[in-house]
This record gives structure tokens, sequence and C-alpha cells, in this order.
């Protein structure tokens, strides 16, 4: 009976079922691909790719498209906000992880998580109605008056503060992403084993030279892989930025300029799109939008395999 | 072959927080030059007792300590110690070898940077000191800006009590250093204990009676937090004064 090659048939049920719950989730994935490709076609043909990636127009009425402006101030309140938020973010891992009392570092974890359940829309409405006046009231005129006045940064905060801008938008972006950040840097910071640490303190270590010279070294790899994570998810956020950025198509060096992303873009044309080659360029949009992201994905988990791998001997 | 001491526990509890009694009127002592060895079952508190000599314990929040632990004519457990310079002073190896992520340079120049030392042909000097007090420099004087992790677990190990010995301890604690390497390794660092006890202290849990035996001058035996026998290794594992003791290095349980 050892030798039976027959399988237990509740074996069996049981992993073709799974089987069939991961093959779907490929299946979509290259459904979806599939379709923008398809959708994207008739733009692709008329624009091809340097010259649809080059071109700041978006100019329905003439019937050219190109991504430029778009992938511009995606780029720019993406990057914008992981500045803001990275700091922050390890800032709060390490606080949690190594200096927070023991009756603090529960509530704090759960802080971080709720915050980041809140729905991204919650995050626009705040960012419109709260944080956008402060900013057009009191932050950028300030930021006017001090920064502004320096030769070369100067040309950064140009123009009139609205309050609906990059500043704006790549804030809310920021604080949105912060707890998400905050949580996979804690959980890179807890990959350093307590035995390198104790080792650093018997020699003689502070724990500020812990956290400098053992715990950050250590966790490099898992924070960079937390952060890619975090840069596709503000990649592909919307609903946060989508009232904030003013929906504006051109490339502006000012930071108090108005803007559009891709995603703020598909949100609002779709259901204006009259014409076939409209709707296919706003495809062609989204399906750079789909690499980008994806790409940045498999950084993000490529870095942090190799993080564990390393240290979880 | 006995003479000053140099680390005594007088009277010792220790308590894990949740208020667990790990370390009961523990009164210990080690020879300044000598090798002791703690001895005893898993769980037993030989490795509570080895932390408590450097403060480890303090990094884990509701531990606490009752008794005293005088080194050089002073208390060490009384709240005025500066615990960053005693650990300085009173080094530690672990059981897995602990190489930073680092060179293997800036691995044994650590604590000499934490120290304030920048000076470069000094770090360079104590380095190279360090490594060959522990055996270890001539394996890596033409890497020595090699990442730590490209060394072998023994080499690993050396390099790591190279890094405890550049700050120059008066004591260093061992806690079961060899368990995790094979045997030609296991002897090397052996070696290396017994050479180093003419310029430190040395303090060893081990896990392996026959280690204990080849390397310690003295030896106590722990059972369930209590020092049960202290005495000369050799009288310790020939002629044992207290039946546990007999029991368990005749390997009647453990």
């Amino acid at each position: 009976m050892i030798f039976s090659k027959k399988k237990n048939p509740v074996d069996l049920t049981f992993s073709f079922i799974t089987g069939i719950a991961s093959v779907s989730v490929i299946l979509i994935t290259a459904g979806i691909l599939y379709v923008l490709f398809k959708e994207s076609s008739l733009s692709i043909e008329r624009f091809g790719f340097f010259k649809f990636l080059t071109l700041v127009d978006w100019d329905p009425v003439k019937e050219s498209f190109g991504a430029a402006a778009a992938l511009y101030g995606t780029l720019i309140t993406t990057v914008l906000a992981l500045i803001i938020a990275i700091p922050v973010a390890v800032g709060i891992a390490i606080y949690v992880t190594e200096v927070a009392p023991n009756f603090l570092k529960g509530p704090v974890g759960i802080a971080i998580e709720l915050l980041a359940a809140i729905p991204s829309i919650i995050y626009g409405m705040w960012g419109l109605f709260t944080l956008s006046p402060i900013m057009a009231k009191y932050i950028e005129p300030f930021l006017q008056r001090t920064v502004g006045k320096l030769p070369l940064v100067g040309i950064l905060f140009e123009g009139t503060p609205l309050g609906i801008d990059f500043l704006t938008a790549s804030m809310i972006l920021g604080i949105m992403i912060i707890p998400f950040t905050a949580s996979i840097s804690r959980d890179a910071f807890n990959l350093t084993p307590a035995v390198v640490k104790e080792s650093a303190y018997a020699v003689g270590a502070t724990k500020w030279e812990v956290v400098k010279d053992i715990v950050l070294p250590y966790s490099k790899l898992g924070v960079f892989g937390g952060v890619a994570i975090s840069l596709g998810r503000a990649l592909g956020e919307t609903m946060a930025v989508a009232f904030v950025l003013g929906n504006n198509n051109q490339i502006t060096t000012s930071l108090f300029g108005a803007a559009a992303t891709v995603t703020v873009k598909l949100a609002n044309e779709f259901t204006e799109a009259d014409k076939d080659i409209y709707l296919s360029s706003l495809y062609y949009l989204a399906l750079l939008l789909f690499v980008m992201s994806f790409i940045v994905l498999a950084i993000a988990k490529f870095l942090l395999l190799k993080a564990e791998r390393r240290y979880s001997r | 072959m006995t003479g000053q001491i140099e680390l005594e526990a007088k009277n010792l509890n220790f308590y894990y927080s949740g208020n667990i009694h790990a370390l009961k009127q523990v009164s210990f002592f080690a020879y300044k030059h000598n090798v002791t060895a703690l001895i005893g079952p898993s769980g037993c508190g030989k490795t509570t007792l080895l932390r408590c000599f450097n403060r480890m314990h303090d990094l884990y929040p509701k531990n606490r300590y009752e008794g005293e632990i005088v080194f050089q004519g002073k208390n060490i457990l009384s709240k005025d110690v500066d615990v960053i310079n005693l650990r300085s002073r009173i080094g530690m190896v672990f059981q897995k070898p602990t190489p930073f992520p680092m060179t293997i340079f800036d691995n044994v120049a650590y604590g000499l940077k934490l120290k304030g030392i920048n000076k470069r042909t000094e770090l360079s000097e104590r380095v190279e000191k360090a490594l060959k007090n522990s055996a270890i420099w001539d394996e890596v004087k033409d890497k020595l800006n090699v990442s730590a992790y490209e060394l072998s677990g023994g080499q690993q190990q050396r390099l790591v009590i190279a890094r405890a010995l550049a700050v120059e301890p008066e004591v260093l604690l061992f806690d079961e250093p060899t368990s995790a390497l094979d045997p030609i390794s296991t002897s090397k660092i052996e070696e290396l204990l017994v050479q180093l006890k003419s310029k430190i202290t040395i303090i060893i849990v081990t896990h392996n009676m026959q280690q204990a035996a080849r390397i310690s001058d003295f030896t106590g035996f722990v059972m369930l937090g209590e020092l049960i026998e202290f005495d000369k290794t050799d009288k310790m594992f020939t002629a044992p004064s207290e039946k546990l003791t007999e029991e368990y290095i005749t390997g009647r349980f453990g």
C-alpha cells in the first residue's frame, strides 16, 4: 500500500480547487493586459511609443494626445509624497521597534494600521476642505515669502498659491502612505536579530548608535522594498489627489501649479471621451501606468525577498 | 593560580518581567585572569547569570536585580552606574557569531570609534592587535575591507572576539561561544581563550562539560536558578562535594 500511486481523493479535490483559484489570478491579470493593449492599439498606431511619451499636448479637438504632462504630474506628486513620507515613516518605525516603552508599542502599532485602513476618498475630502485652505492661506504664502526669495529654488514657489497644486496633493499622498511605509519598515527592523543588537550594546553602543549602525543597515533592503511598495501605491492613487491637483494638463516647475496625474485624468475623462482616438489614448495612458506599477512592484518584491533571504538564517 | 577577585556576585536575585524568579541568592566570584566556567542543564539560569554581569537585562523592560555585583570595588547594580561604559569594560560574546553589516575592519573598529577614537593610524594599530590576539589576523589581513559576512562561522566568531577585545575590556563574558561551530573551529577558540586569560578575566557559559574541564580554572554548577557548587575545576570534576553536581557531571541527568 505504501507504494500505491493512487492519491487520496480529498487531497486531489483540494489541490484542484486551490489550483483553479491561483490560476484565475494570472488569467485575470493577463486579461486586463490584453484589453489594455487591444483598446489602445489605435492610439499606439497613431502616436507610437516615444512620441506619445514626450508629447505634452492633450487636445481632444485637434486629436493630438501625449502622456508627458500626466506622467510628469504622476512622477512629481509621487516623488514629493515619498520625500514627505519616508522620514516620518522611518521615524515611526524606529520609535515603535526600538524606543517606545512596551505599553505604547501596541497602541501606536494599531493606530498606524487603522490609519492605513481609511479609504483614500476621505483623505481627498479632508485635503480639499481642510488642508487646501490652510495651505493657500498660511503655508504657501509663508513659503513664498521665505524660501521663495532664494535663487535657484525660488522657481519652485512661483505663482499664486491657491492650495490646489502639487504641494497640497503631495502632502495628502504622503500622509496617506505614511502608515503603510511605517508598517513595512517596522517589519524590516524587526528582522534584525536581537543578539546582533546586543553585541553592539556589548561593546558600549548607545541606543541611537545601535539604530544607526546596526538596525538601519541591517534592514536597508527591507525598507527600500517597503518604500517601493508605497511608491506603487502612490503611483496608482486617484481619489486622494483628484480634488486637490486641479486636473490641468500642463508641465510646470512651480509646486504651486495645478497639474494632472495619469489616474486623475482617467477618472475624469473616460465619460467625456467621445471619439475613438480619445478613448484609445486614455487606454494607452492606463497601459503605461499598468506597466509602471508592475515594474515598481516587481522591484519591491525582489528587494523584500532578498532581505528576508539574507537575514533569516 | 588564585589571586585577586575581579567580579563577585553577592546574594544576587534576578527577576524577569512578570516576577519570574530566575536567580536565587547566587553568590559567585571570578578571579582575575582566570577562566571561570558556568555549567548546568538547559534553562537553569547560567546565561541569565552571565547577562547580569554587563547588565544586558536592562535592555528589556521590567527585569529586576536584587543584591550586589561587585566589580573592582564598586557595586555595578547601583543606579548611578554608566551602563554604556560598563559594557565596554565587561564585554560579551554570544552563542552565534554576530558580525555587524560592515567590513571586517569596521567590525573590529566599531567599539573604538564609539569611544571617540578616529585617528586612522591608531585605529589600524588597535584593530591589527585585536585581530592578532584573537588568532585570526593571518586569515583576514588581506581582506580587511571585505564584508564580514564573507567569513566562515568559525572565523566570524573569532572576528567577534577580536571586536570585543579591541576596546580592551577587563572581563569578557562568553555565552556558549562554540555551540554553533564545528570541532576544529571549537578547538581554535578554546586555545584562544586559554591564551587570552593572561590579559583578561573570562567567564564562560558552556553546555559542554569536557570544554569546561579543558579550559577553565574554576567551575560553577547552576541548577534551577541556584548555584549548587562552586570550586576549582579539577576538584569539581574529580571529587564534587554535592551529590547533584556528581549526578550531573556523570551524565545522570541534564
